[in-house]
This record gives C-alpha cells, sequence and structure tokens, in this order.
C-alpha cells in the first residue's frame, strides 16, 4: 500500500491525517496534544498512538510531509510605503504566504516602531516600498533602520529593485533574502516571489527556531506554515489538474477560537459597466480576522454583530447571552456542553463568518456623475463563486455546518456586498485541507481526488434559506 | 539610474470623461515617458499615493466635468503633505466655468499650486514641450519660478 503521513504541528494539537494514496482514501486520523513548549516529539509520539488506536498497525509511509502553525504561526511584520500601495501588497504576501501578521508598517519607520517591531518579536520582517524604479528614499531609510536595529530575524527585502543594492549594503549584518518587489509596476501586485522566499526561509530556520525539527526523526519534510497548507489544498480544489476538473471558484472559511481565516481563489474582473477602484485582489487571496474568534474574541464578535443580533439568533435573551459569551473567553478549550450554549455557538460562529465574508469580499458603491450615477467597485467581486468550503473545528463539530455556512452567502438586504450569491455549500469534515494542500507537493493528482471525494455536501435547500436571518 | 521620468495622469473626481486623457497618454508614451495612468473617477489622494510610490516628476490632472475647482482645492497642499513639495503639477480640460474669462481661471489654479493650467483645446504637443521645458528647469534647482 502506498500511504502518505501529513502531520499539523497545531497551537493546540498535533494532528495526523493518514491516507492511501492508491485507494484515494482517509486510513484514519490521530490527534495528541501540542508540545512545542517542551518537546514537540511527545505531541507527536501521543498522536501516532492515537492513530493506530483508530486504524490499526500503520503501513510504511512513503511520504511523512507536515505543516506548523505551532509556538505562535509564522509571526511577521510587513514594513511599506504608501500603506493603500505596497504596504498593502506586502501585507497580502505575508498573508499568502501562511503568516500570522503581528504589525504592518508605512512610511519611514521611526525609532518608536523599530521598538515597536522589536518589541513584537517577529519571526520575519517584509521590507518593500516604492515600485522599480520609483520612490528609493523610503525603503533605504527603512532598510537602513533595520540594518542598524537590534533585529535578529531574517529581512525579506521585496521593494523597489532599484533600491536592491544599496539596501543590500545596510542589511549586511542581517540575515536578508532580496526577492521581487510586491509591485514592480504601480497597481501591480507581484506576490508570488516574496512568497515563496518567505516559505524558504521557515524551512530552512524558523522550523529550527521553534524546535520543530526535534521531531525531524518523525517526518521527511516540514513544508510550510499551516494556513499556507490550508490555502494551497484550496488552490488545488478550485484549479484542478488537467483532466480532473476542480470547482472552479471556491471561498473557504475557518472560523477558529481566535481568529477567522477566509481564503478565495477566483480571479476579479469588475462586472461590466463597474469602474474598479484601489489595488487589484489577488486571485488566491487569504484574510484573517483578528478580531473574530469563537473563544478568545467571543467578545469581539458580539461587539461587531450587536449582542442584541448574537441573541436574537441564539434564542437566548441578551443578558444571559452577554454573561455566558464573558466565560467562553477565559475557558478558551471549552466545547458546548447545554443546549443554550450550542446554540450560542451556532449564533456566534454564523456571526463571525458573515464578517469575516463581508470584510474579505469587495463592495459596490454608487458614485453620481453629471452624466449619471456610476458604479465603483472596492475589493473583490465574489457572486459568481461556485462552492464555499467550511473548514476547521468549529464547522466540523456543529450540528448544523449548513446553517453557519449559509452566512457567507449574499444578503438582499445589503445588495452591494459583493458575496457568493449561489455556490454549493461544502464541508471539510476530516480536515484534509491542510492535508491535501500539503499532499499535493508530491502527488496532485492523488490530493486532488481525495481532496474532492471527501467534501460533504450540505443539504442543498440551505442555499435557498438564506433569508430571515439577523 | 536615471530611465525615462515617470509621470502621473488620471481624470479628477466624479468625472467620467476618459478620452482626452488617453490621447494625452499615448502622447506622452511617444515621448518616452513612463506613465502610470490611473483612468477616471481618481481621488486626489489617488494622484498622490501613486506619485509617492513611483517618484513621478509630474502630476497631470485632467477635469472635464466643471467641478475641477472643487476637485483640485488642496492638492498642492496635499503633495506637500506627502513630501512631493518640488513635483511638477498640470491641470486642464474644461476649467473655465460660466462667465469667467480664461485669464481669472488660470489665474485661479495657479494660486493652488499648478505649475501650468491648460486651455481647453491645448494640444499633446504643447504639454509635451511644457514638460521638457520645466523638467530641464527642475534639473537644475528645485521649483522656483513657480508661484
Amino acid at each position: 500500500m502506498s500511504a502518505a503521513l501529513l502531520i499539523d504541528f497545531g497551537s493546540t494539537y498535533t494532528k495526523l491525517r493518514a491516507l492511501d494514496l492508491a485507494a484515494r482514501c482517509l486510513i484514519g486520523t490521530g490527534q495528541g496534544p501540542s508540545t512545542v513548549a517542551s518537546d514537540v516529539t511527545i505531541g507527536m509520539r501521543a498522536a501516532l498512538a492515537d492513530l493506530e488506536r483508530e486504524a490499526g498497525a500503520l503501513p510504511r509511509f512513503r511520504y511523512r510531509l507536515a505543516s506548523s502553525s505551532a509556538a505562535g504561526g509564522l509571526r511577521m511584520v510587513t514594513v511599506g510605503l504608501v500603506r493603500e500601495l505596497t504596504a498593502e501588497a506586502a501585507r497580502q504576501a505575508a498573508l499568502g504566504a501562511g503568516a500570522k501578521l503581528v504589525g504592518t508598517f508605512a512610511y519611514r519607520l521611526t525609532a518608536a516602531d523599530l521598538e515597536a517591531i522589536a518589541a513584537l518579536a517577529p519571526d520575519i520582517v517584509l521590507l518593500a516600498g516604492g515600485t522599480d524604479g520609483g520612490n528609493l528614499d523610503v525603503v533605504l531609510h527603512n532598510a537602513a533602520a533595520l540594518g542598524a536595529s537590534r533585529l535578529a530575524c531574517p529581512i525579506v527585502y521585496a521593494g523597489n529593485r532599484s533600491a536592491a543594492d544599496a539596501a543590500r549594503r545596510s542589511l549586511a549584518g542581517k540575515t536578508a533574502q532580496f526577492t521581487e518587489n510586491v509591485m514592480p509596476e504601480f497597481n501591480t501586485l507581484n506576490i508570488e516571489p516574496a512568497r515563496e522566499a518567505i516559505r524558504r526561509i521557515f524551512i530552512e530556520r524558523i522550523v529550527h527556531a521553534k524546535g520543530i525539527d526535534r521531531a525531524a526523526s518523525e517526518f521527511d519534510q516540514l513544508l510550510m506554515p499551516t494556513p499556507a497548507a490550508v490555502l494551497e489544498g484550496v488552490r488545488l480544489l478550485a484549479d484542478g489538474l488537467p483532466g480532473t476538473p476542480g470547482l472552479g471558484t471556491v471561498l473557504a472559511l475557518d472560523p477558529g477560537g481566535a481568529t477567522t481565516d477566509v481564503h478565495s481563489v477566483a480571479g476579479n474582473e469588475p462586472a461590466p459597466g463597474v469602474v474598479p477602484q484601489g489595488l487589484p485582489e489577488p486571485r488566491v487571496k487569504r484574510t484573517v480576522e483578528g478580531d473574530l474568534g469563537m473563544r478568545h474574541n467571543a467578545q469581539a464578535v458580539a461587539q461587531a454583530a450587536g449582542i442584541d443580533a448574537i441573541a436574537a439568533d441564539a434564542g437566548l435573551d441578551a443578558a444571559q447571552a452577554q454573561a455566558m459569551i464573558g466565560r467562553l473567553a477565559v475557558q478558551a478549550d471549552r466545547l458546548p456542553a447545554t443546549p443554550a450554549e450550542r446554540s450560542l455557538d451556532r449564533a456566534l460562529a454564523r456571526a463571525a463568518v458573515g464578517l469575516a465574508v463581508r470584510r474579505h469580499c469587495g463592495s459596490l458603491s454608487t458614485v453620481y456623475t453629471p452624466t449619471g450615477p456610476v458604479s465603483v467597485q472596492h475589493g473583490k467581486d465574489l457572486r459568481a463563486v461556485r462552492a464555499v468550503i467550511g473548514t476547521g473545528g468549529v464547522l466540523a463539530a456543529s450540528a448544523d455546518p449548513g446553517a453557519i455556512l449559509a452566512r457567507a452567502l449574499a444578503d438582499p438586504r445589503t445588495p452591494l456586498a459583493l458575496m457568493p450569491v449561489a455556490p454549493r455549500l461544502l464541508l471539510d469534515r476530516d480536515y484534509l485541507l491542510y492535508a491535501c494542500g500539503l499532499l499535493q507537493s508530491v502527488e496532485p493528482q492523488a490530493a486532488l481526488e481525495i481532496a474532492l471525494g471527501h467534501l460533504v455536501a450540505l443539504d442543498q435547500e440551505l442555499v435557498d434559506e438564506r433569508t430571515g436571518h439577523a | 539610474m536615471q530611465g525615462p521620468r515617470t509621470v502621473v495622469t488620471g481624470v479628477i473626481g466624479s468625472d467620467t470623461h476618459i478620452v482626452g486623457n488617453r490621447i494625452l497618454n499615448m502622447a506622452l508614451e511617444k515621448a518616452g515617458y513612463k506613465v502610470v495612468s490611473l483612468g477616471a473617477l481618481t481621488p486626489a489622494g489617488d494622484f498622490v499615493n501613486a506619485a509617492v510610490e513611483t517618484r513621478a516628476a509630474a502630476i497631470l490632472v485632467s477635469s472635464l466635468y466643471g467641478q475641477g475647482e472643487l476637485d483640485c482645492r488642496g492638492f498642492r497642499d496635499l503633495c506637500v503633505e506627502a513630501g512631493l513639495e518640488h513635483i511638477l503639477l498640470y491641470v486642464g480640460g474644461n476649467l473655465v466655468v460660466g462667465k469667467r474669462s480664461w485669464e481669472e481661471t488660470e489665474r485661479t489654479y495657479r494660486e493652488m499650486g499648478f505649475d501650468r493650467v491648460a486651455p481647453p483645446g491645448t494640444r499633446s504637443e504643447a504639454v509635451l514641450q511644457w514638460l521638457a521645458q520645466d523638467l530641464a528647469a527642475h534639473s537644475e534647482g528645485p521649483r522656483g519660478a513657480a508661484p
């Protein structure tokens, strides 16, 4: 049997997925604690034992590939010039690489900024600024400032090409990687090379810095941060392979305890007659809503959505809902036990998904001109997306994942938000997106077929339900 | 290090009249400039942001719908705020509104900090000539002659 073991060194759990590559199926799953703080091997061995209990004697694995979001994930700081332009492009590149953005800076770094960056203790700093041949002063100032700082982490330079030589001299004392500009031409995004450079540093250095390579005998390769693996899985599902069509355009949602991740793979041609404004959107886009989470940030979700709306959706009164939410933040690993807790969790997840997707998607606005109204589009038009995929523990454990995912759909009461109108709703019940994202680097065909085969179609009526949500 | 000079063009405000701007872009590109074209419906701040990132030598603002004066108010101040106090600013299109004379219109825009104000019917050749002159003067020293 040809089998693969896919490992996720997570922040709470070490998760395993064993896949049969020939039969294109899941052999079994295993879970252990996350033990990066002490010895990562302990959690890994526990997870393997768990997998063996479920699946019996384990085969010899042809591939053992890992991703990691342990030890705080890949903490990154980005620096750019204009906030809406190169600073935003740098942000997109870091998010696309699966990073956890801990700070974003624009214009000239001040002494206070450098202090702040040092205090954030990032794993990598991404430095951008200026189009190729464009502004030199600011990116050079920032390179010199970072070069003279006490910062020890690697720096990826993805700014003005014309400034690269001088920047190289400024950064001579640091571990620095030079790659293509994230915005070589005005309003042109070029984030793949920066993503690759970040990924390389992650594999070569961060894995060691975080102590994950102590379990090196248990896996062959640690390839990428887990969010990047999920994004790769989503990209594979959307695009398919020659001879095996994918789902087309996809929006994927991962509501978690602290944050809600949204991934989309879809082009961004504006509808006829609509004028696009702002930076073009990457076709493969990831956003992380740092204030929308089911536990650590339950309070923030309630604030953003309104406690009354959450309470009404959960069938609770507002005071009761408020009291329960207050308890959630301090009991981050609590699973819902009572019917009231379950319905509150559902309401929180629905609110988080709705808000996260609205922020991820673009919107239309109307500009009145002397020649009549004109529609202007900001952000990504995801109305025609073919499939919405839910992943992560919250959705997999929910009795009613369809009702949560339904919040990702366009709502007639907010017609200017460019959210999916009539997609299929699919659930990644076995949490295989990251696994297939890892596997596609060695066996893309098997990865695609397994990923497609294990998505659960949620009742299609839910797509039409959609109305009457508070 | 001196490549082609970069200029930023676009139609400011809620104005969709793009044809003249396209003609100007073609002439500029043919003359060897690198053109960052922002197109129609461009807010003033976007011109400035684009000029900052691309280290543009000039911003050429078009306005054809009669609201140019409102849209362009404070444009030079925005540039100064962004560290572009010496950038060349041109404006052109249908700037004369109502019974005002051209001279008065030109003075208004000059006072707002525009270096050149193009009357209706200005040919692209004239703009290229201005640019060549002003950029040559520019490289000798900072913007001194302008009001």
